[in-house]
């Protein structure tokens, strides 16, 4: 579906992207992940022929971004950082003249607006002028425009910015709606937003693509296994030392301990829950819970980007 | 050809829906009304029909001039403030189909606008008689006006980065054709020549006035209109890509 290769984007002197390559296949569900000034909105600006690029070919659908933007855009829906709303339309009248850009023919138009509305909830509001919608409405108003024409290729470019914690799983239910309809493209810092959505992920930081692939990969190929926390009732002893004997372990400590309950924190080469689960029954502990820690990601990203894990930009999760 | 009409169609609606075009709409037609009751109907009462209706055309060509640059001046900048252009630019639609909708939904605006003046002229019939070849000629020379003076503008908006400046350049624009007039009275020949027929008013808008048709007119304006238009398309078309 898309095919970059040697990709560089230059502001006068500055490179915006340096020289990335990456490939998306059909139906894919890809998350563009990267902070701030990253070059994330600059590369999908010139998947979406918004902007040409200074070298490098870039193809979608097989066809080049520089000799065919038309016919591209043709295939595309594009949501930039900010929804391009008119304030002054009801969301209806705004979808129908998305849609007729598209080249919907009109006698399909209503049903097309009509079908985006129900997958983005918007159908109460269809008769709604935009400037008095929240910007929760707003934001799935822009992913109604973007999906209404049905295109191959969906760009989206920080959906979730802006949203409240309610509407950010609204917006993640969303996206997992329009898996398989589309290949999609995500662009994000919230890192656990994008690990939840995507089938594989882009890292890209000053313009470089630092890492790709799934969570899995991307840890792995850091030599970064997964982090297992689990939580036993009251405070057992010896537990953390008979942990790291586990094969597969390489680091087992004790992270916090109340009255009541223990908390350790495994960090492993592979996924060992079934293992640790046995270990620590045979053991005679309580197991309260057992699970992945979240927190991965967010370490492979700090990695990644050079970032010191302590140091978390705030408000970037929820 | 339908993203054209698209675009104008939707344009025109938010004319209608927001205050400006109102705003326009009405300061016009009341500078109009005024500068109608103080001279064109005057004070004497034994003025001829065509004096009468002369001047009426005379001050529009004024008001449709100033009304076309307030009018243009959203049309691109606009988008480009709020960020709109990206869903006309993420579309398949070509810049001569964007910049020609916005065109037409101006002129269709401009066109509504001067046709509710049309009961001045009509006015003159409580105690006169009207030519109607003349009043044709007359609104047609301030279609094709407003028509160059709103392709002016179009090329203003589609420079600026933001409406007041659009309209300013617009605006230095049309004045800057308009008194280019002036250096023609100014120089000798054959440069005084060449300086009148570029004018914008002086030479090309008063055969209308009196209600005389000349093509060289008609196709003088038509020539501002195809010129700035075809700047701002590749005006547009050159942002596109940055």
């Amino acid at each position: 579906m898309i095919e970059v290769h040697k990709l560089s984007k230059y502001f006068g002197e500055r490179a915006a992207i340096r020289e990335i390559s990456f490939s998306i296949a059909q139906g894919e569900v890809v998350g563009f992940l990267g902070l701030n000034g990253a070059g994330k909105t600059t590369t999908l600006r010139i998947l979406g022929c918004l902007l040409l690029p200074t070298s490098g070919t870039v193809r979608v659908d097989g066809l080049e971004v520089a000799e065919n933007p038309y016919e591209i855009r043709r295939r595309i829906g594009f949501l930039p950082d900010t929804p391009p709303l008119y304030p002054e339309m009801t969301v209806g009248a705004y979808l129908t003249f998305a849609a007729r850009l598209r080249q919907v023919p009109g006698r399909d138009a209503a049903a097309r607006v009509a079908e985006a509305e129900e997958k983005t909830a918007l159908s109460d509001m269809h008769r709604e002028v935009i400037g008095e919608l929240s910007h929760g409405y707003r934001q799935r108003v822009g992913v109604a425009q973007a999906i209404v024409h049905k295109p191959a290729l969906l760009i989206l470019d920080e959906p979730s910015a802006g949203l409240d914690p309610a509407q950010i799983i609204e917006m993640r239910n969303l996206l997992h709606g329009l898996r398989g309809e589309h290949t999609v493209l995500i662009s994000s810092h919230f890192l656990t937003e994008i690990s939840q959505t995507c089938d594989r992920l882009l890292v890209i930081q000053a313009g470089e693509l630092v890492g790709q692939g799934s969570e899995d990969e991307l840890a792995s190929a850091m030599g970064q296994g997964g982090i297992i926390e689990a939580e036993v009732r009251g405070q057992p002893a010896g537990i953390a030392e008979r942990l790291a004997q586990l094969s597969g372990v390489t680091r087992a400590h004790r992270r916090s301990t109340s009255e009541a309950a223990t908390v350790f924190e495994i960090t492993t080469s592979a996924d060992i829950r079934p293992e640790v689960a046995r270990m620590l029954v045979a053991a005679g502990c309580d197991l309260l819970r057992l699970e992945k820690s979240t927190s991965r990601l967010e370490s492979i990203f700090m990695t990644l980007t050079h970032q010191p894990s302590g140091d978390r930009p705030s408000g970037e999760r929820q | 050809m339908t993203a054209v009409w698209l675009i104008a169609r939707r344009e025109l609606g938010a004319y209608l829906r927001t205050m400006s075009g109102y705003v326009i709409a009405a300061a016009v037609l009341f500078v109009n009304g005024i500068l109608f009751n103080a001279f064109a109907l005057g004070s004497q009462h034994d003025r001829l029909s065509t004096e009468v209706l002369s001047q009426f055309f005379y001050f529009s060509s004024g008001t449709t001039m100033i009304a076309s640059v307030f009018l243009s001046m959203r049309l691109l900048a606009e988008e480009r403030q709020t960020g709109t252009m990206v869903l006309l630019a993420s579309s398949p639609v070509r810049e001569r189909e964007i910049v020609l909708g916005k065109f037409a939904s101006s002129l269709i605006f401009l066109a509504l606008m001067t046709l509710a003046g049309s009961f001045m002229p009509l006015l003159i019939l409580v105690n006169g008689k009207l030519s109607v070849g003349h009043v044709a000629a007359g609104y047609l020379g301030l279609l094709l006006l407003g028509s160059a003076a709103l392709a002016i503008g179009t090329l203003g908006s589609a420079l600026a980065r933001s409406q007041v400046l659009a309209a300013i350049i617009s605006g230095g624009m049309v004045v800057g054709m308009v008194i280019v007039w002036l250096l023609g009275s100014v120089t000798e020949r054959p440069l005084n020549e060449i300086f009148l027929a570029l004018a914008l008013w002086g030479r090309h808008f008063p055969p209308f006035q009196a209600g005389i048709i000349h093509l060289r007119d008609v196709v003088y304006y038509l020539a501002v209109s195809y010129a700035a238009l075809f700047i701002s398309i590749r005006v547009l078309e050159a942002r596109r890509w940055r």
